[in-house]
Parts: structure tokens; C-alpha cells; sequence
């Protein structure tokens, strides 16, 4: 079979960041205990000219400064967001004029809970194998929303990942890519409705864990491999504790997930969550190395990838456009009553 | 549908890719684009031509925003500057992801894509161009 994967990369995450105690002292909550419960310190915030569009623009720009492809040559975009800003218009063709690959191209918005950004790229895959295009644009991004009060409050966050998909110039090959799926009502958003809705404890045991352990599993079987085979591994990462007890159940260690594990600094950006881990390991890959993803989408599903780093990542401009870690540092801390008035809770529903 | 919303249709080059034009005649960039060069006039008519700038610059002057319109009320204080883009053209911005302190004249800035404005909660939502500091 051809081979398959990615061509470039890019990140985007929102510089305002509230703390997990700042959250808690509102609700009259022990700060601290919720931050290591969580394994979460701080979560990015969008600023309230920042939506899932301008995360996804940004990103693939990012991706194509690395990168020396024209974008006319993209054939495809697909978005996976569950805060895209419009419910009818795509965020796909903002994304698509503002890079310059419109109008010869394929966009449709794509929704899964935290794995429509993994969905996209194994739609890209497929289209570029088939030879229906040359390049697919798959994004992951996300401006979660959650309730005040709520749980998901100290975790809901921003940020999203772009990955060009093609056949030439792959600095990542995916050897193979794999799902599993099952109706499983963990965590959803009715129509029409602001904030989401969870199943509380629910949402570990037989969604989170099920799903992971099951197709990394399946994804072993194929491929014959064993986690020591990787030399990462990215995990959803919804809190600071789920990716690192899934990746403890399947034998990988701590060392292997660290490099991709951004969610104690920067919180759940669901859609962009396991993308930003896969780039944070992109920024830092050297050829050869072996790379194990596995995402989870509430209702529920996972995807699978393994991938090869090849020879072609030392000619990727990866200092063109800023890594993981640089905006991760780049910060600035806001108030609750800041958090409230810009992520618009002072007109909940 | 809003009255806004086919003049920034018509606008997008120009707010999501910086498409400025060039006078053929004299060779003078413009952004936003013109008609017909201010300068060489009916020399320049049918001779304007697209070109593609960076959305790099450098701070001429800005102030700040402390009383904004309407849409903008949530953002104060805000700066906004006059950008001296790359190729020549000035031009006026709203510089973000930046600290009041931190600006100063001579700041070199880049383009960013963002939300300038949405017709209240049911209306259209327009994108474009910022400014931040250049990494």
C-alpha cells in the first residue's frame, strides 16, 4: 500500500489563563484539592475575539509556514469542533479562504465530541489514498463550554491542532489507524442547547477506559506491537488523571506520555486535546521515532494511530511557527469576573 | 439579513489575506485596495494590480481605547495602533495578546486572524485581521 501521513503541523492556543483555585474560591470549593484531584493547575480561556474559527485559521497557517506546500493543492478540509461557531455554516470555509485554498475544495464540518479532529484526519487519509486529492487539511479545535458551577468549569478550555495530510514530504508516516465505536451517552450537548451535559463518574469506567484500552488493544493486535515499541504515546487527555491510569493500564509508562500530556497546564481542549499532544511530540520527534495515538470522543469512540517519524521531519521548518511549550509559557492570568464577562456567562442560559 | 453582510463578503480578501493592489504607472501599493491610483489617475486605470502583502509592520502611533463602540465595550482598554505594513501602505489596527504596557512606537507586529464583530447573537460573524507582536 502507498504510504500515507503527515506533511506539517500547527498549534494554536489562546493565551489567557485561569487558575483551577481562582474557579474553585467562587464556588466556595478547596482549590487546591479540586487542582490535584484533576491533575489541572490552569486552563487556557479565549478571548472574545477568539472562536474555533480563528484557532483553526491560525493553526494551519502555522502548519503551512512549516511547510512549503501551496495550498491550492489542498483538496480537503475538515474541522472537528463541538464550538464551531455557527450550528449552520461551516467553519471549514472560513478556514479555507483564509489560507487560500478555495475554491476547488471538498469542506465539511465535523463533530464527535473530543475525537472529530482524529476523524478528520482519517477521512484525509482516505481521500488522499484514494487519489481523490493530494493534500487533506484535518483540524482539531475547540472553545469548550460548561456550565457555571459544573464540574467540567475547572477543565473546559481552548485551543486546537492542524495536520496536512499527504502522500509526499511525510515527516510522520501513519502506519495504520483503526476505531472502535459504541453508543454510549457519557457526555452529550442537546440541540440548541449553551452548555453540556455528563454522566459524572459514568463517563470513566465504561466510556474514557473502555473505549482507550479497547481499540489501543485492537491497534497492537494489527500492527504486533507492544507499548515498548513506542517512544510515545498521546492519550486523551480530558483531565491530568485519566491519560495517565489509561496509559498506566496498558503497560506504558510515564516517560513515553509526558512529551505529549499538556493538560495540567492548559486544560481540555476536547476537539484539540489529543492534536495539541501529537504536535507538543511533533515539536521535539527525531526520524525514526515510533508514535502511539489514541483519542476518545464522548457517545462514544476512540481512534487509533501509530506512526513513524521519517528523515524529512529535520527539513520541516518546525521554528517557522511557535511550538507546544512556547505557548504554553506565553500566558496571562484573568480574574473569574473577567473569565465570566469574555466566555459570555453573564447571559446563561 | 444584515445590511453588513455583503460588504464584508465583498471585503474578505482584503480582511482574511491582506490582498492589497499595486498602480501599474507608478508602482505605489495600496491597502485596502483602490479603484484607480490617486496619483497617476486615469494613467492607472485598468493597470491596477492585485498583490499579496505579509501583514508585517511596524508601529507608527497608537492610543488607547478606553470608551469603545458598542461591539467593541467588552475589550476596553484596548490599543490601536497605525501600522506601517511592510510594502508602504499605514494603515489602523487593534493590536491584541499584548500587555498596554509592552507598546510602544516602533513595535514590530504581525497579522492575526480574529473576530472583529457579530450582529448580536442571530446575525452574521465577521472575521479578519489584529495585530500582535511579532514573535
Amino acid at each position: 500500500m502507498e504510504e500515507v501521513g503527515i506533511v506539517s503541523y500547527g498549534a494554536n492556543i489562546p493565551r489567557y489563563r485561569i487558575k483551577t483555585e481562582e474557579i474553585a474560591s467562587v464556588w466556595g470549593k478547596d482549590g487546591r484539592s479540586i487542582s490535584e484531584g484533576l491533575g489541572i493547575s490552569e486552563k487556557s480561556v479565549p478571548s472574545v475575539d477568539q472562536d474555533t474559527a480563528t484557532i483553526s485559521v491560525e493553526a494551519a497557517r502555522a502548519a503551512l509556514k512549516r511547510c512549503a506546500i501551496n495550498p491550492k493543492d489542498i483538496g480537503a478540509i475538515y474541522i472537528g469542533s463541538e464550538s464551531h461557531p455557527y450550528a449552520v455554516k461551516p467553519t471549514g470555509t472560513i478556514v479555507g479562504e483564509a489560507i487560500g485554498a478555495t475554491p476547488d475544495l471538498m469542506v465539511a464540518d465535523f463533530e464527535f465530541a473530543c475525537k472529530a479532529g482524529t476523524a478528520a484526519i482519517q477521512t484525509c487519509m482516505g481521500l488522499v489514498l484514494s487519489g481523490m486529492i493530494r493534500y487533506g487539511l484535518a483540524i482539531g479545535a475547540d472553545t469548550s463550554q460548561a456550565a457555571p458551577g459544573d464540574a467540567l468549569e475547572y477543565s473546559a478550555a481552548a485551543g486546537g491542532a492542524a495536520f496536512i495530510i499527504g502522500k509526499d514530504q511525510i515527516v510522520a508516516r501513519i502506519n495504520h489507524t483503526c476505531s472502535f465505536t459504541t453508543d454510549t451517552p457519557d457526555f452529550w450537548r442537546r440541540a440548541e442547547r449553551k452548555y453540556p451535559s455528563h454522566g459524572g463518574r459514568f463517563t470513566g469506567a465504561p466510556a474514557y477506559f473502555k473505549h482507550i484500552t479497547s481499540c489501543a488493544a485492537n491497534m497492537m493486535n494489527h500492527m504486533g506491537t507492544k507499548p515498548d515499541d513506542y517512544d510515545y504515546a498521546v492519550f486523551h487527555q480530558p483531565n491530568g488523571k485519566f491519560p495517565i491510569a489509561v496509559a498506566q493500564k496498558l503497560g506504558f509508562s510515564f516517560e513515553q506520555i509526558k512529551q505529549g500530556l499538556i493538560v495540567s497546564f492548559i486544560g481540555n481542549t476536547y476537539s484539540g486535546a489529543s492534536p495539541i499532544g501529537l504536535s507538543s511530540v511533533l515539536d521535539v520527534a527525531k526520524p525514526g521515532d515510533r508514535i502511539f495515538v489514541t483519542s476518545y470522543g464522548s457517545g462514544a469512540g476512540s481512534d487509533s494511530f501509530d506512526l513513524t517519524v521519517t528523515d524529512a521531519i529535520k527539513d520541516l521548518k518546525r521554528k517557522n511557527a511557535p511550538s507546544i511549550a512556547q505557548m504554553v509559557a506565553d500566558k496571562e492570568y484573568i480574574s473569574y469576573g473577567v473569565y465570566a464577562k469574555i466566555t459570555d456567562l453573564l447571559y446563561w442560559e | 439579513m444584515g445590511e453588513a453582510v455583503a460588504r464584508f463578503w465583498r471585503e474578505i480578501p482584503q480582511r482574511y489575506n491582506f490582498m492589497g493592489n499595486k498602480c501599474g504607472s507608478c508602482e505605489r501599493i495600496f491597502f485596502p485596495p483602490r479603484e484607480a491610483c490617486p496619483f497617476c489617475r486615469r494613467k492607472s486605470m485598468g493597470k491596477m494590480q492585485e498583490v499579496q502583502l505579509t501583514g508585517k509592520g511596524e508601529v507608527v502611533t497608537y492610543t488607547i481605547i478606553h470608551v469603545g463602540p458598542e461591539e467593541f465595550e467588552e475589550q476596553v482598554p484596548y490599543p490601536i495602533a497605525i501600522i506601517k505594513l511592510e510594502e508602504g501602505p499605514q494603515i489602523t489596527g487593534q493590536i491584541v495578546d499584548c500587555s498596554i504596557d509592552d507598546i510602544h512606537i516602533g513595535l514590530k507586529v504581525e497579522s492575526t486572524f480574529r473576530r472583529i464583530q457579530a450582529e448580536g447573537y442571530t446575525g452574521a460573524i465577521y472575521y479578519g485581521y489584529k495585530f500582535k507582536k511579532c514573535e
